[in-house]
């Protein structure tokens, strides 16, 4: 914290101010709206989940729930190396923070494989695409923006990466860039673990899948 | 810090000019991009009072051919589209932008770049929506020939303007792919889609500005009500935008990728859009509301002399009626079939939100109670407000007793309500800000006399307009269709001829706009004796706004600096006063130390240009050509992206480093 709080006080102490760096509080700000933009999708998902279609599958009769397990547990630890990296950079260790952030952007990575592996096995084997039923459209759209915002959260992780190389390390302003991408990720996070609880957990159809 | 700017490679030397064609199209300053707000919003609000009239000529006889059916539905559908997010919310949008840093006393918003990009967001999304004129095409639902099958007229099919024909709320699956095919409703939801972006990017950047840049002093319960209902906008922006966003997603997933959300002969559901839509849509009406009843909190105190009446209690009320807002959405939905108890909870919560909204008009009345009233034409924009809204406050109270709204629901006493309050609210409380924040932008001052004119022929039409529309409502007269019972026809043709005195009167707002920025006599220092800081820096307004960033003592700081009282508490004007004008004259057009603004910029207006090429290259996604298109955008506002976060927010100065 301390290499960011020199930045936040450049400008603004003079000010009524709530001590959180501007683009801190932007990043909360827009994060509190991402909430409601998942909370509409995996409501809608979960509304159509719960009724029947003449057109099959569903995609809760396909589930493959141990997959879906370790793909979880896959982002779930790019989470912890996330926190490393930052945990890195406030020790001002240069060299771990690049190894951590490119674990995380690399846990990222085998996430969203894990994701086109599963949409490829829905669409091919299983012979459920979006033009299926409502609850199919449902779960494709809201897996697949979930996987834009982690496939959006690879590249910020390896813009970072690329900066850290150039331009003297991710010292001072660089510092609060990793912060938000945290924020970010960590959102993006916390976000599969809801779908995977809700949208995979509690509607799978016991037994089936594969 | 002076270092940085050597080393950063920028695809474009950095833009210099101060004045002329691309200093407006470069700039970050939030003057210049509220007066562009301002300017963009008032061409949509002719081009959608051009709709109404339309309308209105055809609607002024019950067998009117006018108009076919398909320009009709076109018709309403963009006259709505268009002052709902093409002029309520970017007029309002742009007094927040020109006056939020300077009552709260800062030199711009948090990001000005950031805030440069919402507007053109927003002008590429209203003008992409308008480029469906060019593009799109109405074509008749599936399974329906004209003169074939259905009971269509072939005649009455043709569509001339090829507008977007499924109503502003879009309900599915009437405008989903099989009842609206044609590329009309694409234009529209991707539009507002890309105008939701603006809108979300602003609301973010408010809050910052709010929470973070107020000056020394200005604690909460010292911000001017407009500042607290600007922050309370941004924030019913922020929770409902992403809303609308995933239901337009879903509408564009429907039309374009073949899901089936609303297709109800998949098993998709009707009903879900209506929730999701209102869930939004509701909100967004206070959205339109609360800038206005911003604006009304800062004239009304000015023209009575008086401080406004419980400040505390405004701000509350504001912060309440956001709050109930995201809880009364199914009023919209009495007649859609909803269970008993929703009925009758969302009932109560409609008439509960009456409370905050009556809180407000009575504190304006008690403003008003013994004030010096000075009746100058914002006063009087301000007293319409407080009149016509109260009574399209009224007629929504009537909607919250289900079986009374059974009846009305879709008839034109529905119309006539939501008039009252976003033409008889929003509209006149703009105008109202507009007249008394002129000269603050011009240095100039809009003339009285016309002023008055306007403000009289506006009442007079608006109340021939709408005020008719409640009695043809209770008489069974239906919204949206373009044939009616001739009994009806006295009263339309009232109301036709009232639309045709309102453009008048906005004829005579243009002349005095037109002539007083030319040749109106100047403003001087605190034209109207006003309380909040804005006042206190120079007419027009410098570009760095405060010269000398200024710490706030109490609520009405400008009032307090001119005025003392004697001890029954009236308003007395110090000895000094006119001294402390001068000097705040003097100083605020020669700032004392030098000021560093953030330096204009290309990338904005880059970054912004990508969005409606995407947005194209979805709509003819089938060709190659379209593919190209998304992959251009992307890649365009990827560039403007890179470019944006390698150029330094202000060109390094010649000083020593800070920090």
């Amino acid at each position: 914290m301390t290499a960011a709080s020199h930045e936040v006080s450049e400008h603004h102490d003079e000010h009524e101010s709530t001590g959180v760096e501007n683009r801190k509080l932007a990043m909360w700000a827009f994060l509190s709206s991402e909430f409601l933009f998942f909370g509409a999708l995996i409501t809608n998902y979960l509304l159509y989940s719960s009724r029947t279609f003449e057109q099959g599958p569903t995609p809760a009769e396909i589930y493959d729930i141990p997959f879906t397990s370790v793909s979880s547990f896959v982002l779930l630890m790019s989470s912890l190396t996330m926190v490393l990296a930052h945990n890195a950079l406030s020790r001002g260790d240069q060299g771990a923070t690049r190894t951590w952030l490119l674990a995380t952007a690399m846990l990222g990575s085998v996430f969203l494989a894990g994701q086109v592996f599963e949409f490829t096995e829905f669409i091919t084997v299983q012979g459920m695409t979006m033009q299926t039923n409502p609850a199919a459209s449902a779960f494709f759209v809201l897996t697949g923006f979930h996987g834009t915002h982690v496939a959006i959260g690879v590249i910020m992780l390896l813009s970072l990466f690329g900066l850290s190389k150039r331009m003297g390390g991710l010292t001072d302003k660089r510092f609060l860039n990793l912060e938000l991408v945290g924020l970010y990720w960590h959102f993006v996070d916390i976000i599969w673990i809801v779908i995977f609880t809700v949208v995979y957990l509690l509607t799978a159809v016991p037994g089936a899948g594969g | 810090m002076t270092t940085t700017t050597a080393r950063t490679t920028t695809i474009f030397r950095r833009p210099r000019s101060e004045t002329g064609f691309w200093s407006w199209i470069t700039t970050v300053d939030h003057k210049k991009i509220g007066i562009m707000y301002g300017y963009t919003a008032f061409i949509f609000f002719v081009i959608g009072g051009v709709e109404a009239l339309l309308l209105r000529i055809h609607l002024a006889s019950a067998e009117s051919t006018f108009l076919t059916a398909a320009d009709y539905n076109g018709l309403f559908t963009t006259h709505a589209v268009t002052m709902i997010f093409l002029v309520v919310m970017p007029m309002s949008a742009a007094f927040m932008n020109y006056l939020l840093p300077l009552m709260i006393g800062a030199r711009d918003v948090a990001f000005p770049r950031l805030n440069a990009l919402s507007y053109w967001v927003f002008l590429f999304g209203g003008i992409f929506l308008y480029s469906g004129l060019i593009f799109s095409s109405v074509v008749p639902p599936l399974g329906v020939t004209p003169g074939v099958t259905g009971n269509l007229d072939p005649s009455d099919a043709r569509s001339f303007f090829g507008l977007p024909d499924g109503g502003w709320f879009m309900y599915q699956p009437n405008a989903g792919p099989a009842f609206s095919p044609g590329r009309a409703l694409d234009f529209a939801v991707l539009g507002l889609q890309i105008l939701g972006i603006a809108s979300l990017l602003s609301s973010v950047n408010f809050i910052v500005t709010f929470f973070n840049l107020r000056a020394k002093g200005m604690r909460l319960l010292r911000v001017p009500v407009f500042i607290w209902m600007t922050l309370v906008v941004a924030f019913l922006l922020l929770f409902s935008l992403p809303i609308i966003a995933i239901a337009l997603f879903m509408v564009i997933f429907d039309r374009q990728f073949g899901t089936l959300f609303f297709d109800a002969t998949a098993g998709g559901d009707p009903i879900l859009w209506q929730h999701l839509f209102w869930l939004f849509g509701h909100p967004e009406v206070y959205i339109l509301i609360l800038p206005a009843m911003g604006i009304v909190s800062e004239i009304i105190p000015v023209f009575s002399r008086k401080p406004l009446f419980g400040y505390a209690a405004v701000v509350f009320a504001g912060a309440g009626i956001a709050f109930l807002g995201f809880g009364v959405w199914a009023h919209h939905m009495f007649a859609s079939g909803i269970s008993t108890v929703a009925q009758v909870g969302f009932g109560l919560t409609t008439v509960a939100i009456a409370i905050p909204t009556g809180v407000k008009i009575f504190n304006w009345m008690a403003t008003l109670w013994l004030g010096r009233i000075r009746l100058a034409t914002p006063m009087l924009f301000a007293l319409g407000f407080l009149t016509m809204f109260t009574i399209g406050g009224l007629s929504g109270v009537t909607h919250a007793v289900v079986p009374s709204d059974w009846q009305q629901h879709d008839t034109y006493y529905i119309v006539a309500h939501f008039h009252y309050v976003l033409f008889g609210g929003s509209i006149l409380g703009i105008f109202g800000g507009l007249y008394y924040w002129f000269p603050k932008f011009s240095g100039r001052m809009l003339d009285e006399r016309l002023g008055k004119i306007h403000f009289w022929l506006w009442m007079l039409g608006f109340n021939m307009t709408f005020a008719p529309m409640h009695w043809l409502g209770l008489q069974g007269m239906i919204r949206r269709t373009w044939r009616y019972d001739p009994s009806l026809e006295f009263w339309n043709r009232i109301v036709s001829v009232g639309a045709f005195i309102i453009a008048l009167g906005l004829l005579v707002f243009m002349w005095n706009f037109y002539r007083s920025k030319r040749r109106g006599p100047l403003a001087g220092m605190d034209p109207w004796d006003a309380r909040t800081l804005e006042w206190s820096i120079p007419n027009p307004t410098p570009v760095f706004n405060f010269a000398e960033v200024p710490v706030v003592h109490g609520l009405d700081e400008f009032w307090h600096q001119k005025y003392g009282e004697d001890k029954d508490g009236r308003p007395v004007r110090k000895d000094d006063a006119d001294s402390t004008l001068t000097r705040l004259q003097e100083i605020g057009t020669n700032p004392p130390n030098p000021v560093h603004l953030p330096s204009p910029s290309y990338f904005p207006i880059l970054m912004a240009a990508g969005l409606p090429l995407i947005a194209y290259g979805i709509i003819f996604h089938l060709s190659l050509f379209g593919k190209a298109l998304i992959v251009v955008g992307a890649l365009l506002s990827l560039a403007a992206l890179i470019g944006w976060g390698s150029e330094p927010l202000e060109e390094a100065h010649m000083e020593p480093a800070h920090a």
